[in-house]
């Protein structure tokens, strides 16, 4: 089957996601899809599967012009995606997931989940899947929630199946296995769209490369012609090199040691299993794994908001064990939280309440039991421009800001002050090049000025980019640990241990 | 790989894991029942406790439960005592929540025995009374489990029984009873409709919406019955459902009575909570439905109609509750005052809560909280010493106890509360 | 890394701090959609009067009284004072919780246990100068508001509990407790069987205001308590540092947490604000209007007063007109029931059809296209 986008443009209120998109998708290949976050991949994906209406343009399958009105029809049309954040429903089976939209069913609406576990078992069997129909999928790793994705497309015999950053969440070796499926895919005639910002990967699988940058084509071509240098001038506008400059790192004394902690998780299983390391000052620390090994517990605790069950967290050489979120910071504890919409800032608060958001409450900032706002106003006026966070005031609404200088408004909220330790989490998920560079710099600036800095990131190129030393989390506990400082480190040996691998 | 680090197993300090705390709690709090129990239930109860469980009109009499009211008491307060204790014990912290219910339970026994002694209680009756009283709370409970498995919350359940109870009071007088009962489940799937527009469609805060709509009613209602009702009483007079007697069922001593001799209000609910469990567990609706609730952005990449979804069952929920509505009036006296639902709503919330977002949980909960108002009727007959206002506060406050979860917590659907706002 | 905070700004942070301005969206929201929304309730409230078998006649009389018995002469004006003071109080409250995230539904509750205490306050310290005795009423209203409130706040910080369900079961408790306090001996009126408080002594009563014109006005100093509350609540939400951690935690409770600020304490402290404002509200109730506490003297304030804080949009210039709003509502409704002989419950639906277009503007656009700018972003609803 073949599809073709023509003059796809859609926006979201004054951003233009996709402008004038034309696309070819053949069978019996795999259509690489490359550019960097908030491209537009999604979003033209999301049309072409029928979940959103274009502004403009037309979508023809073998030629002839459709129209979905939701995803159902792009379902019965055999377009299926698997979407960058899983659609799966955590507290059902398996088989009620891949089932859900298509059915079987008996007298009454009886749902014959006998009948579907053994469809879901066949292609299982003919893809070589195996993943257990009857799991729960709040129980099962990443990994696995993704072939059951693509077992959810592949029972609705799609054609065309768009698979949306897939690989974000695999370790190198998963990510092997998991070309193979996709090429056997292929091999058996459907039409794959494989979406990704990373070079490397596109160059491996595609049969035919397309370039996005900001809502257009800017590139395309045959992955053969193709090196990872004119890829990323097509998809940033400009010569960059993914490496951050950095100098050998000037260990000094621990800022941070953690000895035995131990957390449990709602299930009374080990989510941190008696963990030990420590960050020295002028050191970066970048913690691996798979996410959901831990490592959000893990910094958890660190920064204060939940308690270990047991185990001792010192810093700076006292034991912080007990102390709250607040006097952790007051001791010079930076912490850039994974999710920043979430937990990193409020996007009904101003930008000056944001830059103030840990802090309103020091001498600085206040008059007795009162708030000194032009003075909160003037120092984050001075934050944004010392971070480059493009607002036209600090008086917007922080929800108003792109990712990108969000993100920068929180790097500089935290670290502009007196800081002796970064606990950095997931710092640059989701963000264009430039605030990526922006921030991996500041990052390695703070370690120049003799802070420790903790990376927890499940961008195995991000911490292998910026750490000096990697530990590497799987259920709870640390499974390994490399010096970068000598000499380069083997990737797949990385990507072992992230898969449990004991050595 | 320069070193690795093995984990360490020499760690002197004990693990405190939430599990242990909470048996801990559990272990605290029984003790504190016991106390209570041996202290003041054991020490001030003398004589028999009585209680009939059958009436003399009965075909199978059986014979009255007595029980010696001190040595049952100390009897209750050592179980307690000893389930307190085996909570601090390593063993025990596999039967938290069950000691926990277990000993709630003995409490409320030990209690009314120390109320009965030395007098004569008809348990049956209270059984009986306790089905019919749990009705409306079922009921309420069951609309909000339909709510809120597609993830709309319903506080405006109180304000669609009001609804209910108001319809079948006024169609009822002027069509009959199941014209009545008819337009009270129309008008209940009417303000659940308005519900669903206002939440889905007009984005509207779920809370602030509800909220709307039981001020709305509660205004509506006080209004036209004190407009229109005082002066034409005929408009509020409806014939009410009467209790039928299920054959050879309804013979059955204690049990009978209370489940298979009642109105067309208590079979209905427990048809309604049957269907609705085989609906939301069995059916390929009832997946739809709850995948609507737990992920709606998964369902709705599937070809699932969220918005459908949610107006569908909000409704539907609304409809349940217009029935529950119309038992106040068609099902016990058939005329309406203003309020007379009296929080029996929120309650149901409680007992929605309670029963795990279940429908059959929900109606267990509701016969607890009914337990605890026909308790609070009977005990006044009783001349206990506690004042009849605190009687009658009792399930206010066995609802906060059930929401604060002092029993067990459960997890609501993922997606609740939270607007699908698609693009 | 060290840095000096610097009082000295660049040049180009100086051209950050320019206040960007978003005036016709905030004149959309803040003025055109409550005035249709009053319309729009008024007009829904004459088609009830009309299905209702109220001829057109009477509604006309209706409405004339309702705006002669608010507006219309001094007397009109004082009643409609005197009715906001309480519905402002208690609204302020609510409005400081739905900011700090609490949807607390218990103002009816506080505001009778704070009622009830500041007459106990009141006749029990018969005897004391007026500079002592009243501020000790009032503040015993205050204090027990706040404890009450406090057992929902304790219960959603240590366990989770929602203050939905747990303040409507304390508001209904409120009410059984208040009959048991009625009967008590030392409570009760002397020589009356019926559940009566004796009355309040003078000197713990809000003076009257306008009692110098005619005895009859009832707007009594309590009108001065609620405008220092307006300004106080302004101040807590918009200047001080507790108040930025309760707006915070309203907002993102995430974000809150992990910017420090404890959760409990915050949950527990606005909760017990809320609970002092309404106890304020029944304190000068009972001290200002009543005299005395009897069984459901609070009349559905604290209900009114939720309408109140969401019609204020939660903000304290608003609560006051809103409260005045109601007020006037309040006073209006009763010269409606006198002079057309329409119920005053009639009030109440007026009072939450208003509620709901405001709460959702999406629903009055829908209805008045042409009253908002047309490319306006919002996207109306549904497919
Ligand atoms: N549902 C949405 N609402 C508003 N803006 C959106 C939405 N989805 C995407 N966008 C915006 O559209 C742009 C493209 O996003 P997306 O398609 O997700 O990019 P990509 O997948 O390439 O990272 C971004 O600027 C993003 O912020
Ligand atoms: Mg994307």
């Amino acid at each position: 089957m073949d599809v073709e986008l023509r003059g796809i443009t859609k926006r979201f209120g004054p951003v233009v996601a996709n402008d004038g998109i034309n696309l070819q998708i053949r069978a019996g290949e795999v259509l690489g899809l490359l550019g960097e976050n908030g491209a537009g991949k999604s979003t033209m994906m999301n049309i072409l599967s029928g979940l959103y209406a274009p502004d403009t343009g037309d979508i023809l399958i073998n030629g002839k012009k459709v129209v979905f009105e939701d995803p159902g029809d792009g379902i019965a049309a055999g377009i299926g995606m698997v979407h960058q954040h899983f659609m799966l429903v955590p507290v059902f089976t398996v088989a009620e997931n891949v089932i859900l939209g298509v059915e079987p069913t008996g007298r009454f609406d009886y749902l014959d989940l006998k009948t579907a576990r053994k469809q879901v078992r066949d292609i299982n069997d003919r893809y070589g899947l195996e993943v257990d129909p009857d799991a729960l999928i709040e129980t099962l790793p990443v990994g696995i929630q993704q072939r059951v994705e693509i077992l959810k497309v592949l029972f609705r015999s799609a054609d065309v199946i768009i698979l949306d950053e897939p690989t974000a969440v695999l370790t190198p070796q998963e990510v092997e296995d998991f070309f193979d499926i996709v090429r056997s895919l292929r091999d058996a005639g459907k039409a794959i769209v494989f979406i990704t910002h990373k070079l490397h990967e596109i160059l491996e699988i595609s049969d035919r490369i397309s370039v996005l940058r900001h809502g257009r084509i800017t590139g395309e071509g045959d992955p053969a012609k193709l090196t990872t240098e004119t890829l990323a001038e097509m998809m940033v506008g400009r010569p960059v090199s993914f490496t951050v400059d950095k100098s050998p790192p000037h260990p000094g004394r621990p800022m941070l040691s953690v000895s035995d902690l131990c957390l449990f998780d709602a299930h009374d299983d080990f989510a941190l299993d008696h963990v030990n390391f420590e960050v020295h000052s002028g050191e970066v620390v970048g913690i691996a794994g798979v996410q959901g090994n831990g490592q959000t517990e893990l910094v958890e605790t660190i920064t204060g908001l939940t308690r270990p069950a047991s185990g001792m967290i010192r810093f700076d050489d006292e034991n912080v064990t007990r102390a709250s979120v607040r006097d952790r910071h007051r001791m010079g504890m930076a912490h850039i939280p994974e999710d920043r919409l979430r937990s990193g800032m409020i996007s009904n608060f101003t930008v000056a309440e944001n830059m103030v958001l840990n802090s309103y409450y020091a001498p600085a900032y206040s008059k007795g039991p009162e708030i000194d706002w032009p003075k909160v106003q003037a120092t984050a006026a001075q934050y944004c421009v010392d971070f480059d966070v493009r607002t036209p005031s600090v008086f917007l609404p922080a929800g108003n800001l792109s990712g990108g200088n969000q993100q920068k408004m929180v790097v500089a909220r935290e670290l502009e002050r007196e800081t002796k330790l970064v606990v950095a989490s997931q710092p640059t998920r989701g963000l264009d090049v430039g605030s990526i560079e922006y921030i991996h710099e500041r990052l390695i600036a703070a370690r120049d000025e003799g802070d420790g800095v903790l990376i927890v990131s499940s961008e195995l190129d991000e911490i292998m980019g910026l750490s000096d030393r990697i530990l590497v989390m799987f259920e709870g506990r640390i499974v390994a640990e490399f010096d970068t400082t000598k000499g380069p480190i083997d990737r797949n040996a990385v990507g072992l241990a992230m898969a449990g691998a004991s050595s | 790989m320069i070193s690795s680090q093995t984990q360490s197993t020499q760690s002197g300090t004990t693990l405190d894991s939430g599990k242990a705390r909470q048996a801990r709690i559990t272990g605290a709090i029984l003790l504190a029942l016991a106390c209570l129990v041996l202290f003041v239930f054991g020490m001030d109860a003398s004589g028999d406790a009585t209680f009939r469980l059958s009436r003399p009109t009965d075909p199978w009499a059986v014979p009255n439960l007595v029980v010696p009211a001190g040595p049952f008491n100390y009897i209750a307060g050592a179980i307690l005592a000893f389930l307190g204790v085996r909570q601090f014990l390593q063993g025990g912290v596999r039967w938290t929540s069950l000691s926990l219910g277990l000993g709630l339970a003995i409490l409320v026994m030990a209690f009314l025995v120390w109320a009965t002694a030395g007098k004569a209680f008809s348990l049956t009756g209270m059984l009986q009374a306790t089905m019919v009283r749990a009705v409306p709370i079922a009921l309420g409970g069951l609309a909000g489990v339909l709510c809120e498995r597609v993830a709309v919350v319903n506080i405006a359940i109180e304000g669609m029984l009001l609804a209910g109870a108001f319809t079948g009071a006024l169609i009822g007088s002027l069509l009959g009873g199941w014209g009545g009962l008819a337009a009270a489940v129309v008008v209940g799937g009417a303000f659940g409709f308005i519900l669903a527009a206002l939440v889905v469609t007009y984005r509207m805060d779920q809370i602030i919406a509800g909220v709307v709509i039981n001020l709305f009613v509660l205004g509506l209602t006080s209004y036209v019955s004190s407009q229109v009702f005082s002066e034409y009483r005929h408009l509020n007079n409806a014939p009410v459902f009467r209790a039928f007697k299920i054959p050879l069922l309804g013979d059955i001593p204690v049990i009978g009575p209370m489940l298979f001799k009642q109105n067309l209000f208590v079979y209905g609910a427990l048809i309604l909570v049957a269907i609705s469990t085989y609906y939301l567990f069995f059916t390929r609706n009832g997946l739809r439905a709850r995948a609507v609730g737990e992920h709606p952005e998964a369902a709705d990449t599937l070809g699932i109609n969220v918005y459908r979804t949610r107006y569908i069952h909000v409704t539907l929920g609304g409809m349940v509750a217009g029935f529950g509505g119309a038992w106040f009036t068609l099902g016990s006296v058939g005329r309406f005052d203003e309020n007379m639902t009296g929080g029996r709503g929120f309650i149901g919330l409680a007992a929605m809560i309670f029963g795990r977002w279940h429908p059959v949980g929900a109606l267990a909960a509701a016969l607890v909280f009914g337990f605890a108002d026909s308790l609070q009727q009977k005990l006044a007959l009783l001349r206990t010493p506690i004042p009849s206002e605190f009687l009658a506060m009792s399930p206010y406050i066995a609802t906060i106890i059930v929401v604060a979860g002092f029993i067990g917590k459960a997890q609501p659907p993922a997606a609740d509360g939270k607007p699908y706002v698609k693009e | 890394m060290s840095k000096t905070l610097n009082d000295k700004i660049d040049a180009a942070a100086e051209t950050l701090l320019n206040r960007t301005s978003r005036g016709r969206e905030d004149f959309e929201t803040l003025v055109v959609v409550p005035i249709f929304a009053v319309i729009v309730a008024l007009i829904l409230g004459a088609l009830i009067m009309l299905a209702t078998n109220v001829d057109l006649a009477t509604i006309g009389k209706s409405y004339v009284a309702l705006a002669h018995g608010s507006v219309g002469s001094l007397s009109a004006i004082s009643e409609t004072l005197t009715a906001a003071i309480p519905l402002v109080l208690a609204g302020l409250g609510l409005a400081l919780g739905f900011r700090a995230g609490l949807f607390n539904i218990g103002a009816e509750g506080q505001l009778l246990l704070g009622g009830m205490a500041a007459v106990v306050a009141g006749f029990m310290l018969d005897g004391l100068p007026w500079v002592v005795h009243l501020p000790i009423a009032l503040l015993a209203g205050a204090l027990v508001g706040a404890l009450y409130a406090s057992i929902a706040g304790w219960l959603k910080a240590a366990t989770g509990a929602h203050e939905v369900i747990s303040t409507i079961m304390l508001n209904l408790i409120s009410f059984r407790l208040l009959d048991y306090f009625l009967r008590q001996p030392f409570i009760q009126k002397e020589g009356r069987a019926d559940p009566i408080s004796k009355s309040v002594p003078d000197s713990a009563e809000l003076p009257r205001l306008l009692d110098w014109i005619d005895p009859n006005l009832r707007v009594h100093a309590g009108l001065f308590l609620m405008l220092a509350a307006v300004a106080f609540v302004y101040w807590i939400l918009f200047r001080s540092k507790i108040g930025f951690a309760f707006r915070a935690s309203g907002e993102n409770l995430h974000a809150a947490r992990y910017a420090g600020m404890h959760s409990s304490f915050i949950i527990i402290a606005a909760m017990a604000t809320a609970g002092a404002l309404a106890g304020l509200a029944g304190a000068s109730q009972v001290l200002g209007v009543l005299d005395r506490a009897t069984p459901g003297f609070s009349a559905g304030i604290g209900f009114d007063a939720i309408a109140v804080a969401l019609m204020g949009r939660s903000h304290p210039l608003g609560v006051l007109l809103a409260g005045l709003l109601f007020g006037a509502l309040e006073a209006g409704g009763r010269q409606m029931q006198v002079d057309a002989g329409v119920s005053i419950d009639l009030i109440s639906i007026i009072q939450a059809l208003i509620i709901v277009f405001i709460a959702a503007p999406l629903l009055v656009k829908a209805i008045f296209p042409w009253g908002f700018r047309s490319d306006s972003q919002a996207k109306g609803g549904a497919k």
